[in-house]
């Protein structure tokens, strides 16, 4: 490295302003907590999150009287270890989270670009289709979608994938739409490079920052939604490990063991807090405009 | 005028969910032990699911316009009759949610904006992120094991104790119990719906209080308001008729959006606490695959959130005269 005096490198200067924001800091903190939990859940989780201790049923966590070293924050009501599931609840909350996000921003931004670059019949259909999904509330439609292809995780993740749809479109959309009338992008197409290459190699890397928000929040909305489902019992079915199945299994008896209740959901909270605080955070930095 | 597309978008888009159901309705909902072929086939005629798609959504259209949501497989009454007895015990609740929403979020997000940089601001905005993020299923539960099961000082679930009879007269229990003049009703009827409001109004309570705060913060750097600061005004009356005002045009149309997030609220709400309305309806319709429910509850609710945001449109227009054409 040379020692003259260097401009601060893209990433330094974001950092900076990322930075500022304390609550942004601290979500990402919380990220990386949980990314390294579900990473090593295999190493970190003292049992596996089925197994059943028949001698164990409802032990509460090790602070209370009748706490138990094996099971730091208690056992459910067939005897798996809390602690267990949760570690493993949060290497599929993560998974849920992605999986919705990627698929969602994959179709809706195409659609959105779609829409931006073929004008006419086209984007007024995509537009109208995604006025009638937000007609909808939210949770709403992804129960009935739920409803109707059959409970269970995958279907669940579709559904909450589907019912997410709009926001990307709209903001791909949007921003392709701007993007257009810019020099660079007529001069691309005036060397001649085709739609496709038009659409993703010249004006979607310039459309990225509110999608990356966008799709940061939308791990809170996926996770969240996922859990909801999974509540209702119509998500990840028992015995999985997901932390809104697990309070469903835990509403006829959480009125006698307060810890099979509280822990999950206190799980669910702190991870959409998280991405919640961290996607705030990455619209400041990412967006000097939007600050004052 | 976009209503009417989007009219026939939803009607287009309730009808085809419900037609990728494996089978068909009638399959579904008799089930892995099978009836009688005959039977199948008069329940099929009798619901219309043997006609060929095109007539069945054209049918739908017409049935729809005509305010025919169709019957219900279990209880064979109309969709709309079993919708108009529950749906004010939906009403009754979403609206004390945003009353309370709107009574605590926006002199919180004032405030707030006032102190800007001072601990309560920061404390506030700290606990505006945690109420938006909160899981309300499990929220409402913990409330219950606190204030239900822990202190014993509200009622788990219901609407009202069975042990008065209210006449449904309106069919919102506030306004039934103040007219019974049963002042034990009236007492069980607010006791019971204490934590429902809280739990369904967190989260609207916290965004209308971030809304509000940063609605205020743009307001207040207007020339306006040092105008009136020099023309030697109160400060109060710097804040509610300068600033206030025009910071509200933003946060009621937030508040009219929120209609739709709060209705799905109201479906886990509902659930958690055995409340008498549409949200815990269309579950169970989904429990007893009751498609017909579930497909017109759905509408209807679509319907709901059309209308509100067209008067949100108009309300905005009367509130902010420079939109007006």
């Amino acid at each position: 490295m040379s020692a003259t005096v260097a401009m601060p490198s893209r990433l330094t200067l974001f950092w900076r302003s990322f930075a500022e924001n304390r609550g942004a800091v601290f979500g990402l903190g919380l990220m990386v907590v949980l990314i390294v939990v579900a990473a090593l859940a295999d190493v970190l989780a003292l049992h596996t999150p089925i197994e059943q201790f028949r001698d164990n049923f409802l032990t509460p966590p090790v602070w209370a009287a009748e706490g138990d070293w094996h099971f730091p924050l208690g056992t459910d009501d067939v005897g798996r270890d809390m602690l267990s599931r949760l570690i493993y609840g949060a290497r599929l909350s993560l998974m849920i989270g992605f999986s919705v996000v990627a698929v969602a921003l994959i179709i809706g931004t195409t659609l959105g670009l779609t829409a931006a670059f073929a004008g006419g019949v086209v984007d007024v259909f995509i537009m109208r289709m995604v006025d009638v999904i937000l007609v909808f509330p939210s949770l709403l439609l992804a129960i009935v979608v739920v409803a109707i292809l059959g409970p269970g995780m995958f279907n669940a993740m579709l559904a909450v994938a589907v019912v997410t749809l709009p926001g990307y479109i709209r903001l791909s959309r949007a921003s392709a739409l701007v993007e257009l009338n810019r020099d660079y992008v007529t001069a691309t197409r005036a060397a001649g490079a085709s739609t496709l290459r038009l659409m993703f190699d010249t004006v979607l890397p310039n459309c990225m920052a509110p999608l990356i928000v966008h799709a940061t929040l939308g791990f809170s909305t996926a996770i969240l939604d996922a859990a909801a489902l999974g509540f209702l019992g119509l998500g990840a079915q028992p015995p999985t490990p997901e932390w809104g199945t697990m309070l469903a299994g835990a509403l006829q008896y959480y009125q006698r063991a307060w810890w099979v209740l509280a822990f999950p959901g206190f799980a669910i909270l702190m991870t959409v807090l998280a991405f919640n605080l961290f996607g705030d955070g990455l619209r400041d930095a990412l967006d000097p405009k939007l600050k004052r | 005028m976009l209503i009417v597309p989007t009219f026939i978008g939803v009607t287009l888009l309730s009808f085809t969910l419900i037609h990728l159901v494996p089978g068909d309705p009638i399959e579904a909902r008799v089930g892995e032990r099978g009836i009688a072929p005959e039977r199948l086939a008069a329940l099929r005629h009798e619901f219309g699911y043997d006609q060929p798609l095109w007539k069945q959504f054209v049918d739908y259209e017409v049935q729809v316009v005509h305010g025919d949501l169709g019957v219900s497989l279990v209880t064979r009454q109309t969709v709309w009759s079993e919708f108009l007895t529950l749906f004010p015990a939906t009403i009754e609740l979403a609206f004390c949610a945003i009353g309370f929403a709107v009574l605590i979020g926006i002199p919180l997000g004032v405030v707030a904006a006032l102190r800007r940089g001072t601990p309560f601001d920061y404390g506030l905005m700290g606990a505006s992120v945690t109420g938006a993020s909160m899981p309300i299923f499990w929220w409402g539960l913990m409330m219950i094991l606190v204030f239900s099961v822990g202190f014993g000082w509200t009622p788990v679930s219901g609407r009202v104790s069975d042990m008065y009879f209210v006449e449904p007269w309106s069919g919102f229990m506030l306004i039934d119990c103040w007219f019974s003049d049963d002042e034990g009703a009236c007492r069980s009827t607010l006791s019971h719906l204490i934590l429902p409001t809280i739990v369904l109004g967190t989260i609207p309570l916290a965004n209308f209080a971030r809304m509000t705060r940063s609605a205020m913060l743009e307001v207040l750097g207007e020339d306006y308001i040092r105008t009136a600061r020099a023309k030697g005004l109160s400060g109060m009356r710097v804040t509610v008729v300068h600033a206030l005002r025009n910071a509200l045009i933003p946060v009621v149309t937030v508040i009219g959006l929120s209609v739709g997030g709060l209705l799905g609220g109201a479906i886990l709400t509902e659930t958690i606490f055995a409340w008498p309305g549409v949200g815990h309806w269309i579950i169970e319709s989904i429990q007893r695959r009751d498609y017909p429910v579930l497909q017109g509850g759905t509408l209807l609710i679509a319907i709901i959130v059309i209308g509100v945001n067209l008067g949100v449109d108009m309300l905005y227009s009367v509130l902010n005269p420079r939109i007006r054409r």
